[in-house]
């Protein structure tokens, strides 16, 4: 029990900085992955294969191999010296986008193709038919799939922790190195994580319910 | 109604200029079959052409490839003199003008009916959004549907979905409106309201191409009859050449199976 009590500011850092690498990492993936998923649907066809090598190049990598490349690989060819949070919100970002993506696109799948004709018929372009018709109704559909992946991007920021980042893992891994009580530490580490991924799920539940009633 | 008779070579050259759709030579095909074969059409400004036929005809993708909503294989498609480009802006300029009215009405299902028939305005025309309101408004009531602006489209009749799609398209003063079946997801006693609003804008001078089974709009406002089977025009005629004396087989045997029952 004194192990929370005598090391607050350590939890607090921790549970902070799995916050934040979680909160940018989403933003990330979800800009990216409304964008990848605009290409796989697009009308052109070398847009449609960028998305489809992007999917399939991301969501198949170990996500740890990712980071490998992100901070060891990057740093020495594209930008030397730059932060770990940096790198591990984009290794992050990059690897959630791939699901968003796909999640977005199964979204799409459930408007009916009738919406997109009308748009496009009084002359919207493929852009506008995307986000002013189509993407606002598979918002819906989307939400039950995507608080499922932002809470698996919450647990996968737990790799940052061993990349040079302060989070909630690198905070149990020294305190157990200091030879606290390990049990003691998981729990507390744990009710950290289910803060936040239980906040999570609240959001969506939320809004799907505001979806619900906007009918 | 002025009578226009109809040569089959009604798209010859020098009259092709003043006409404000022209198809020639166009195929299209859905894997194996050929659903468009060799097609020539030309539509005059203000003429409302009916296309009829046997399900399966070709005669709803004739529509579509009319605004590029389907692409076709072959042949050349011209609105106003311009032909159709094949993607991006400069299709999507031009599909602006040209009205399209679905058979399942694809309202936007988010948007109220207001919005729906404002969007296309402030969104494609740039129009500031009260005066798209105020257009919106006055189309809404022309086509009998004001008092129901800010319902959502679910909680509309089919008839009255239909009449919204309508003022939608008419909302951005198209220069042709397409209808692709626009009656036959309706129950039959809404019908009538939705081929009123046609008549009416058939008689204000609109060039239609309008694809049903309506017989009766299509001998009381159609300028020319147009009958597809197997993907081919088999005939054109004035509603009254057509309809009490049909020329091919295929379109005898159409007309015995419908009008006896």
């Amino acid at each position: 029990m004194n192990v929370l009590l005598d090391h607050l500011d350590l939890f607090r850092d921790g549970f902070l900085g799995t916050l934040a690498l979680t909160g940018a990492s989403a933003l990330i993936s979800l800009v990216l992955g409304i964008l990848i998923a605009g290409c796989r649907v697009s009308p052109v066809p070398p847009l449609r294969a960028f998305g489809t090598a992007w999917v399939t190049l991301l969501r198949n990598t170990p996500l740890t191999l990712l980071f490998l490349v992100a901070f060891f690989v990057v740093p020495q060819v594209l930008f030397p010296g730059i932060n770990s949070f940096v790198l591990a919100i984009c290794a992050l970002g990059v690897y959630t986008s791939s699901f968003i993506c796909e999640a977005i696109r199964s979204g799409i799948g459930t408007v009916a193709l009738g919406q997109a004709e009308a748009a496009r018929s009084i002359g919207m372009t493929f852009m506008q038919s995307l986000r002013i018709v189509v993407l606002p109704q598979a918002t819906r559909a989307v939400l039950p799939p995507l608080s499922s992946l932002l809470i698996a991007l919450t647990k996968n920021s737990a790799i940052a922790g061993g990349f040079n980042n302060v989070d909630l893992f690198n905070i149990q891994k020294t305190l157990s190195n200091d030879g606290f009580n390990i049990l003691v530490i998981f729990f507390w580490i744990t009710l950290a994580y289910l803060i936040i991924t239980f906040a999570i799920s609240g959001i969506f539940r939320l809004l799907e319910r505001r979806l619900e009633v906007a009918r | 109604m002025s009578e226009v008779s109809v040569p089959q070579d009604a798209a010859g050259a020098q009259s092709t200029a003043e006409k404000l759709v022209v198809l020639e030579g166009v195929n299209k095909h859905f894997g194996a079959l050929h659903v468009l074969q060799d097609i020539d059409l030309a539509i005059a400004p203000g003429e409302v052409v009916v296309v009829i036929g046997p399900s399966g005809s070709g005669k709803s993708t004739l529509c579509r490839t009319i605004n590029r909503l389907e692409t076709t294989d072959s042949g050349s498609i011209t609105i106003d003199g311009r032909p159709l480009p094949q993607e991006g802006k400069e299709l999507a300029k031009l599909r602006s003008d040209v009205g399209m009215v679905f058979q399942s009405f694809n309202l936007f299902a988010h948007k109220t009916v207001l919005e729906n028939v404002v969007l296309g305005q402030t969104k494609v025309r740039k129009i500031p959004k009260a005066e798209a309101e105020k257009k919106a408004m006055a189309l809404l009531d022309r086509v009998g549907v004001g008092s129901q602006s800010q319902k959502y489209p679910a909680q509309l009749s089919g008839g009255q979905q239909q009449r919204v799609a309508i003022a939608r398209a008419l909302a951005m003063d198209p220069k042709v409106m397409l209808f692709d079946e626009p009656t036959s997801a309706l129950d039959p006693e809404m019908i009538n309201e939705v081929l009123e609003v046609m008549q009416q804008l058939a008689r204000e001078g609109m060039t239609m191409v309008v694809v049903t089974h309506e017989m009766g709009f299509a001998r009381s406002a159609a300028n020319r009859v147009v009958f597809m089977a197997d993907g081919r025009i088999m005939e054109e005629a004035t509603p009254d050449q057509f309809f009490s004396n049909p020329r091919s087989e295929r379109a005898k045997d159409f007309l015995s199976k419908i009008l006896h029952h």
